[in-house]
Order: structure tokens, then sequence, then C-alpha cells
């Protein structure tokens, strides 16, 4: 019996013991985060996990022939993937997660040691690969757990584009965008790309950027502004910035950045203004 | 090319490779010459790939136009055209543009008008 399935072996004769043992370790290594999981939920998943191991564990190879994406392991995968989830959101960092899995080998080695006290060579065996399979589980835990944040870093990433250049027109022939935060080159690109279409859409001739919201003007956005600008100006429209406050004005000069032949404005007001002003129209308070 | 209210009007297309282009400078140079021209428009809606050569010809054909006394102006670009040329560090200054070639008719014998 003791050969390829000791570890099956001591999981079905053992678990309640390499449970509470996994369960022991994980408090004292540190990694249970009762403040994040609650002890009921550390155990419940631990018990999944160990469970799905257990049921793999005798149909699997687990020498060199261990291949975590065997269809065998699907349940194992399927625990890690909610369990990861679960973690992901309660904010549990990549080591927690991977040495709560590895903090198992603790009990695990004990066993063995018990069990194949007088077989070193066998113990040796056993002993790593319950190493492999275990270190492999972590490894697709952290794996699928920084996957996750990078979802949802995306999600947010593309939440943020669609919200971040939003093109109106104001008026006949006259669109705005106005920008709030850092222009980034990525948001740049986008600015410019929806404002272009815009153009093009509403026929307009002015196009306003209201950079108001901008927290910083470098010589980087600027070199974005003035792309915008003589792209929108070959598009046969005008480019109008304004929101160009004190602070903004004195860090432009400084900075040695020109905008040459771009209209600038103090505030969305007066750019609206020079915008009626180029279009023809007439504002009368009535 | 056809010539409208005095303006030359010319649609560049896609599919005109360089030689052609070069062709269609001479074209318009003896055109607006013949026609003594005061205004040039040069329609680029179809132009949906630029390089640098057609950027290039693009602005010398305005040039050309405006020393024989043509008020040239570029219309209808497309916004990918515009990124490209502007990435590519072409930004046609000197060159006039507008988003069509009604509204830059418009502006040329709009201009005609006010002198006379």
């Amino acid at each position: 019996m003791p050969n390829k399935n000791t570890m099956a072996a001591i999981l079905s004769t053992d678990f309640d013991r390499v449970l509470s043992g996994w369960l022991k370790a994980q408090t004292k290594e540190g990694v249970k985060r009762a403040d994040l999981v609650s002890a009921e939920e550390s155990k419940e998943q631990s018990r999944d996990l160990l469970s799905a191991i257990a049921d793999a564990l005798p149909d699997a190879a687990v020498d060199s022939e261990l291949d975590l994406t065997e269809t065998v392991w699907d349940p194992i995968r399927d625990v890690l993937e909610t369990i990861t989830e679960n973690r992901t959101q309660r904010g549990v960092s990549t080591t927690e997660m991977g040495w709560f899995i590895g903090s198992l080998k603790q009990p695990l080695f004990e066993i063995l040691h018990t069990e194949l006290a007088d077989k070193p060579t066998e113990f040796m065996r056993e002993m790593w690969n319950s190493t492999r399979l275990i270190d492999q589980i972590s490894l697709h835990a952290i794996e699928s757990l920084v996957e996750k944040r990078e979802a949802t870093i995306e999600r947010q990433r593309a939440e943020m584009t669609e919200v971040s250049a939003p093109v109106v027109k104001i008026w006949d022939r006259i669109v705005t965008v106005p920008l709030i935060g850092t222009l980034d080159s990525f948001r740049a690109q986008t600015v410019m790309e929806n404002i272009l279409d815009a153009i093009v859409q509403w026929e307009a001739e002015v196009a306003i950027i209201d950079i108001t919201g901008v927290s910083t003007v470098d010589t980087l956005v600027a070199q974005h502004l003035l792309k915008t600008a003589a792209a929108v100006r070959l598009m046969g429209a005008e480019c109008v910035i304004c929101g160009i406050s004190p602070k903004i004005a004195q860090t432009v000069v400084n900075l040695g950045v020109e905008l040459p032949n771009i209209t600038t404005r103090v505030d969305l007001e007066s750019g609206l203004a020079y915008a009626f002003d180029r279009v023809g129209v007439t504002v009368a308070r009535g | 090319m056809m010539t409208i209210n005095g303006c030359v009007v010319v649609a560049i297309r896609d599919d005109l490779d360089d030689q052609e282009i070069v062709a269609l400078q001479d074209q318009l140079v003896d055109e607006v010459a013949r026609q003594s021209a005061h205004g040039v428009v040069i329609d680029i809606s179809g132009l949906e790939i630029v390089d640098t050569f057609a950027g290039r010809m693009l602005a010398a054909m305005a040039q050309m136009a405006q020393v024989m006394n043509a008020r040239t102006i570029v219309v209808g670009m497309r916004p990918a055209v515009a990124m490209t040329l502007v990435e590519l560090g072409m930004t046609l200054e000197g060159v006039e543009t507008a988003l069509n070639a009604d509204r830059a008719i418009n502006a040329i014998t709009g201009d005609r008008q006010k002198i006379s």
C-alpha cells in the first residue's frame, strides 16, 4: 500500500486529524486572518479543499507526472477558485494565500513521519511528492488570486476610460470635453479619438477642451494637448483650451512649454464666449 | 476635378498611388491657371491611409495653389488620418482646413464677396 498513494491513504483514514492539524498550523503561521475570514469559513474552506484533494488523490498521478491541469484535478481547481474569489474580496495578500495552503505540509509531514518512520527512502519520496503537490496547488491559488486582481483592475480601467472623456455638444457646431484627473498617454489618446469623432458627428467648428479638473499640467500633458489641438485643426475645426488657472499658467511658463497657435481661455465661460463669437452666435439676455 | 463658383474642387481617393498623386498635382495647377480660380478645395474624405509622402504632397499642393493666388482649403479629413498625421509630426502648418467642401466653398466665396 505505501507506494504512490500513501498520501491518499492518510487523507482517507486520518482526514480529521490532518484537518485539525492544518487549522492549527494556519493559526500558528499567522495566515488564518481571523480579522478577514471567520473561523467557521476558514474551517469550511479548508475542509472543502482537503476533501477535494482526498477525492482526487487515489486516481491522480502525484509523482513526476503531476499535472494540475488534468481533469482529475478539476474539483480542486473549482474549490480553489471559490476560495480565492472569497479571499480576494476580503483583501487577503498573495503571501498569506500561498502560505495558507503551504501550512498543510506541517500536519501531513508529521503523519507521514510516524507512518513511515522505519522507511527513510519511502519517507523522502512521499515527502517530495506531497511537497510538489501542495506547492503546485498553492501556486495555482496565487495565480488565480493575481488573475482575479488583474481582472478587477482591468474592469476598473475600462470603466474609467468610459467615463473619462465624455464629449458633449453644447451648441450647434460647438463640442466640449471636460477633463478631470490626470492625463496620461492612454487617456489623451482616448480624448483625442472621442473629440475627433464628435467633430465629424456633429459637424463642429469649435472644440472646447476644459482642463479645469486636470490636477497637474506638465510637459507631457502639454504635449498631448498640442497634439490634440493639431489634429482638431486638421479636421477643419478650432480647438480652445480653457480652465488655465493662474497656477497652471505659471507652471506652463516656468516649464518653458509653449502652446503656439492654440487659443486658450481662463475658464469655460470665456471659452464658450469665444466659441459663440467664432460660429457667429450672439447671446442676449431676454 | 470640377469647378464650382470659381473654386477648383479636387477629391483624393485612397487607391491613388504615388505617381498618380504627382499627376494629380500637375492637373491641379493647370486647372487653377486655366480657370484663374481663386479657391481650391482638396477633399480627402475618401482617404483612409496616409503616409508621409501623401502628407507632403498635400502640403505641396496647397502651397502651389497658394502661390497662384488661390486660397486652398483641405476638407473632410477622417479622425484616424488626422491622428496619424499628428503622430507623424505633419501638422500641415500653413494649410487651411474645413470640415466639409460645402463650408470651404462658402468660406472662399464669402471672402470674395466681402472684397468686391
